[in-house]
């Protein structure tokens, strides 16, 4: 067993875990957050996608012994007591999710698309998600809820830097 | 102002997007506190004799409970054929004498810890002696996968003595073809799995991500030789269903089994390996097309003749191609139509239902025909359609058939396509890009189409669903319903047909389902039924308690039923005329339970219809074909919530594009699947997809109250066809005229070389 | 779906893993981004008894100016090397390989190191460090060596790293401002190639055209006799040896490897 830390959702935690011990099963099973789901073997479809140290990954693909020392970000860290994080709501104001399998892991994946590139075009949303599949919605309402989530986020930067300047 | 027809946001989305949905793998439940895991050692041959299974290492692996093979469930029932199929071929829950596809379950490894699972399957031996295996639409008779049988053909729908050799006499035109309508896998995001445990009443409890809990407990109580009532079905959220989680796998028997032998919960969760080998694939089928008429484009003679794949086992294969058949002339006014189908076992995958089940393949190859006989006429397609498809009609239409359609009017449907594409500006385009000689071409391709829906019987005479309706003291109401939404969003619809009769938000409404215990009866959720029969069912029985609600008041009131009126805005009666005496309905089931329970039953399946158009760029130089556009028209009747019928149509539209485009289940010339995998399955990302453009039309049906027929299949069913067709147009100009689906770029490319007489290396 | 058993350590330093990697031999595998390792150990078709995990190791990352030379650290990532303005200014056929790399996700674990170690035949860097002549720097117990990436890659998923070695760093000649042309062609996004090109100043590398990735080298040939780029595309697919899989047979890897040579060509001259 090797002993590892690491940050989660804000809060610190450590344990005892086998080397082979996937990072999507550490979170799922030894702390509960089973918003992230596996949906493949070949980290091929996104669903396990998690944020390690503010980057989009697959935690399928990952080790638990990796994260050691990281920061790591799930589904479940993004909403506040504010309410749903820009992404969340947006995925639920366009229709983004059916059956939700896909739906925190392909909100994760957002999220970090959007750290990266806060104005994307209708092109770059659907190749920034191509790691991420789902097979209910087609990804028509998904790209429109990123774009909107882009328009979102843009707006709210664009009110706290008037209100900075203010 | 009613909320019906509105684009009211999901309820169920919060929890989706903050805690995620609870599946199956999810579940954290006291009953299941010490789960063991169970693990299947599945067949890696396509045909073989099983010799011996050989336990004894695995029994020593760390964490291993127990080994059982065939020889332990000798008490079990082995699972017959689906429809008017060969009995002998029956299907044994684990493989007993022989297995007959890569993926079979030939054994269990239980373990205490997921992670030993497949430790100990690598430790499992099982000796096969291999047979040759049995592949194709014409596998012949040498090698027999079920021998008893005497063949591998399971059975006709149908009789091809009554096809007529003289149905395309007076034709001017005739074309044919041989094409097929690939096998491809359901791929729903989720995969299988089930938790199961038997409590000290002697009761089992199955958690099974299913699309119907009523079916998979028959089923289970079936398998299991125990008394129904003895067999409780919950139902998680599930992660996709598309058809495929109909009903009960021999793994979900499996587990339960293994939880009663035990005497300990058990837990089961496929990997995608398995899903993409052991989960019913759909389609499969190959289709002889025949079609005649006279030069100016009158279709006057189709024939249609169907070779159904039905896999190793018969499952949903043994009648998706009665479906098939059901719907042979579409939406078309043909003189003079026939089909006939014969489904043959192979050692593949059991084909089961997939998103629309057996009325794509209609379509796929009336569209494919239709495409044909234009190019041989040389009519434009569009013409042909709108020159042969039937007139608007209000009254039911019976085809030659058996179908009876409802409503529709699919001229106007294929207008408003064909306006919303700018069909003349594209025809246009691609003349002037094929007078250029532009490397990229571009191709337009149509579908017309109708679709059954909401068929079946059920609870009362004909298609019909229940819904309980119950309005708490509080002024919250629960539902009740025998549907099964597993992404449809009934949580919201339902509560928003509730709410427009009873006057209580949609917030305040709860539904339940799935749950055996609670709904002993319903349908599920698949053949786009829900709508039309549940939610009509929640409107009769919202309709019935205010009803039920009306004579309490007004034997309250000491008034007249007659003289009472039902405020919905104060979820109140009041005498008219006296806004004063007022009764709540709150009033009202405090001093006695306030429920009703009704059936829903409607005259009949309903017929949605539409007209897809894809656009297609071919880089002629690769082969490789994008979809640039996709314009629809998906008429199902009166839409409920809009925003949720386009997610349907979306959905079925990326999964009917991908199968025209990509997406093919594989076997190498020994039966071995060469794409169980998301890399090697070319599932799409939305790289792949452009974004769609929804024409709107709504043509009610008189079937059910709600005017709504189903739209969960439509948007596969007129896609497909219309995609393939695009991408062969876009090449017809070099002498292609037909293209087998996938149309990737490699079968595009030789295409083209064929056409222009280029012999290839490789037939 | 699930690994089987092994022994994991994170080394302390790049000579830490090489000690290691001299001890265990065949039985340890490096472990830096695992986006090429752990696919492989989930299928369990790789079964090391022990990870080195060399992820931590700040040496081995970053990128660098020395003298002509790029210099890349073995474990830097995809999606850094293709947003790193030094590299997109100094071999932007690099930064834009490892931007074809999978997907967004596996960009951000996958390194420059492991992908070359693996040799994908079918991958982008592999094909790109061909393309550009690049070099890989191999440190083992007994000291650094170079390897030139036309020898680097020895066969299908094979190279010429020893078991005690640790690839460190990759060298990229700088050619600033000099044009250069790729092309992949997948049948759906995230997919390997099903056959690529890269052409830059005079080289032309494929990708699955053969066990490794490969120099059109009658084309290049034919360029520099004054050929020109169709012309001298004609000639890619000679002395190539492409596979038959799901996705193409030989005949149509041999007509694709001609047409995005040429397209390649194309863009470079542009």
């Amino acid at each position: 067993m090797t002993h590892i830390e690491l940050t989660v959702n804000g809060a610190k935690q450590s344990g005892e875990v086998e080397p082979r011990l996937l990072l999507i099963h550490y979170l799922r099973e030894h702390l509960g957050l089973r918003a992230a789901n596996v949906g493949c073997d070949t980290t091929s479809c996104g669903a396990c996608t998690v944020l390690l140290d503010g980057t989009s990954v697959k935690s399928c693909t990952v080790l638990a012994v990796q994260a050691n020392g990281h920061e790591v970000t799930t589904a479940e860290g993004l909403a506040t007591d504010a309410g749903l994080h820009p992404v969340q709501a947006a995925f639920r104001q366009n229709h983004g999710l059916q059956c939700g399998f896909c739906t925190p892991g392909m909100v994760m994946a957002t999220v970090a698309l959007l750290a990266e590139n806060p104005h994307p075009t209708e092109a770059e949303v659907r190749t920034g998600l191509e790691g991420n599949f789902c097979r209910c919605t087609g990804y028509h309402n998904i790209v429109r809820a990123v774009l909107a989530a882009a328009q979102a986020q843009a707006e709210q930067a664009q009110a706290e830097t008037a209100e900075v300047g203010a | 102002m009613s909320i019906l027809g509105t684009r009211v946001l999901r309820t169920e989305d919060p929890r989706f997007l903050t805690t995620g949905g609870v599946y199956v793998e999810d579940l954290v439940d006291e009953r299941l506190e010490g789960a063991c895991h169970v693990f299947f050692v599945r067949s890696p041959i396509a045909h073989a004799r099983v010799l011996s299974v050989d336990a004894g290492a695995a029994l020593h692996a760390p964490g291993v409970v127990a080994v059982f093979t065939a020889a332990d469930l000798a008490d079990l029932p082995a699972i017959p054929p689906v429809g008017p199929m060969k009995p002998e071929m029956q299907q044994h829950l684990l493989a007993t004498d022989k297995v007959r596809f890569v993926g079979e379950p030939v054994a269990m490894v239980v373990v205490s810890e997921p992670y030993q699972g497949e430790d100990a399957l690598e430790l499992v031996s099982v000796d096969y002696d291999p047979l040759p295996a049995v592949l194709g639409y014409d596998p012949g008779d040498d090698t027999l996968l079920f021998e008893d049988a005497g063949t591998n053909v399971a059975g006709w729908w149908g009789n091809p003595a009554d096809l007529k050799a003289d149905l395309f006499d007076g034709c001017e035109v005739v074309a044919s073809q041989t094409i097929v309508n690939q096998r491809v896998a359901p791929a729903p995001m989720e995969t299988r799995g089930a938790a199961a445990v038997w409590g000290e009443d002697g009761r089992l409890i199955a958690w099974i991500p299913n699309q119907g809990a009523q079916g998979t407990k028959s089923g289970l109580a079936r398998m299991l030789a125990v008394e129904p009532s003895q067999v409780r079905v919950i139902t998680p959220d599930v992660g996709g269903g598309f058809g495929a989680k109909f009903g009960v796998d021999p793994e979900h028997v499996l587990v339960c089994w293994v939880a009663g032998r035990l005497g300990r919960p058990a837990r089961w969760s496929e990997t995608r390996y398995e899903n993409l080998i052991g989960m019913t694939h759909g389609r499969a089928q190959q289709h002889t097309i025949t079609i005649g008429g006279s030069r100016d484009g009158d279709v006057q003679a189709y024939r249609l003749e169907i070779v159904q794949d039905a896999g190793a086992y018969i499952r949903a294969g043994g009648f998706l191609p009665m479906l098939t058949r059901l719907m042979t002339s579409g939406p078309y006014d043909i003189p003079r139509a026939e089909s006939v189908a014969k489904v043959v076992v192979t050692s593949t995958t059991p084909i089961g239902a997939y998103r629309g089940a057996g009325r794509p393949e209609a379509s796929a190859a009336l569209d494919r025909a239709i495409d044909l006989f234009a190019a041989e006429a040389g009519v434009d397609p569009a013409d042909v359609r709108r020159k042969n498809l039937l007139p608007p009609f209000t009254e039911p239409h019976r085809t030659a058939f058996g179908a009876l359609y409802d409503t529709g009017d699919y001229v106007v449907g294929l207008e408003r396509a064909l306006a919303a594409a700018d069909y003349v500006g594209l025809r246009k385009e691609q003349a002037e890009r094929r007078v250029r000689g532009d490397v990229r071409q571009l191709g337009i391709g149509l579908s017309s189409y109708v679709e059954i829906t909401g068929m079946g019987e059920g609870e009362g005479s004909g298609p019909s669903e229940n819904a309980t309706v119950e309005v708490h003291p509080d002024g919250t109401a629960t539902i009740l319903t025998g549907t099964s939404p597993h992404g449809q969003g009934h949580e919201t619809v339902w509560a928003m047909i509730a709410s427009e009769e009873l006057g209580i938000p949609v917030e305040k409404i709860t539904l339940k389902w799935g749950d055996t215990d609670l709904i002993p009866k319903g349908g599920g959720t698949g053949g786009s039924r829900s709508l039309q029969l549940g939610g009509s069912a929640v409107k009769q029985a919202s309709q019935e308690l205010i009803e039920e609600a009306r004579q309490r008041a007004a034997a309250q009131l000491e008034a007249n039923p007659a003289d009472l009126i039902f405020d919905k805005t104060r979820t109140a009666f009041n005498v008219a005329g006296d806004p004063d005496a007022v009764v709540p309905l709150t009033q009202l089931a405090e001093q006695e339970r306030l429920l009703i329970r009704t059936v829903f039953s409607g005259p009949g399946a309903t017929f949605p219809f539409g007209t897809h158009i894809a656009v297609v760029e071919v880089d002629t130089e690769t082969g490789k074909p994008t979809l640039v556009r996709m314009i629809t028209v998906d008429d199902a009747g009166t839409l409920l919530n809009p925003l949720l019928a386009e997610g349907q149509r979306h959905g079925g539209i990326g999964q009917g594009a991908a199968q025209a485009m990509v997406e093919e289940v594989v076997y190498d010339p020994d039966g071995n699947p060469l794409t169980a995998s998301f890399a090697d399955y070319p599932f799409v990302s939305a790289t792949e997809l452009p974004s769609f453009e929804l024409a709107d039309s709504e043509t009610p049906t008189t079937y059910n109250p709600l005017g709504a027929k189903g739209i969960g299949e439509a948007g596969s069913i007129g896609s497909t066809p219309a995609v393939q067709n695009a991408i062969i147009d876009a090449v017809s100009h070099l002498g292609v005229r037909h293209i087998d689906m996938p149309a990737t770029s490699r079968r595009v490319w030789q295409a083209i070389r064929a056409a222009q007489g280029q012999e290839s290396e490789h037939a | 779906m699930i690994p089987a058993q092994f022994d994991y350590i994170a080394a302390e330093s790049a000579g830490h893993a090489i000690e290691l990697l001299a001890e265990h031999g065949d039985d340890a595998k490096v472990l830096a981004g695992g986006h090429s390792l752990l696919p492989m150990m989930k299928l369990r078709l790789a079964t090391p008894e022990l990870l080195i995990d060399i992820g931590g190791l700040d040496e081995l990352a970053g990128v660098a100016i020395d003298g002509a030379d790029l210099v890349v650290g073995a474990t830097t990532r995809h999606a850094d090397l293709a947003a790193s303005e030094l590299v997109r200014a100094e071999a932007p056929l690099l930064a834009y390989a490892a931007g074809q790399v999978g997907d967004p996700q596996i960009r951000h674990r996958g390194t420059i190191g492991g992908s070359l170690s693996h040799a994908d035949p079918a991958a982008d860097l592999p094909m790109a460090l061909v393309a550009l002549g690049g070099t890989v720097v191999l440190q083992g117990p007994a000291g650094n060596r170079t390897v030139g990436a036309d020898d680097f890659f020895a066969g299908y998923f094979e190279t010429a790293l020893a078991p005690d070695e640790l690839l460190t760093a990759v060298r990229i000649p700088r050619r600033p401002g000099v044009p250069w042309g790729y092309q992949k062609f997948v049948r759906r996004a995230n997919d390997w190639a099903i056959v690529g090109v890269a052409a830059i100043d005079g080289r032309i590398a494929l990708a699955n055209m053969g066990p490794m990735p490969l120099r059109a080298t009658a084309a290049e040939d034919a360029l520099r006799a004054g050929a020109s780029p169709a012309e001298a595309a004609e000639l890619a697919a000679d002395g190539t040896s492409p596979g038959e899989d799901l996705h193409a047979d030989r005949e149509y890897r041999r007509h694709l490897a001609r047409v995005l040579t040429r397209r390649a060509l194309d863009h470079e001259a542009a």
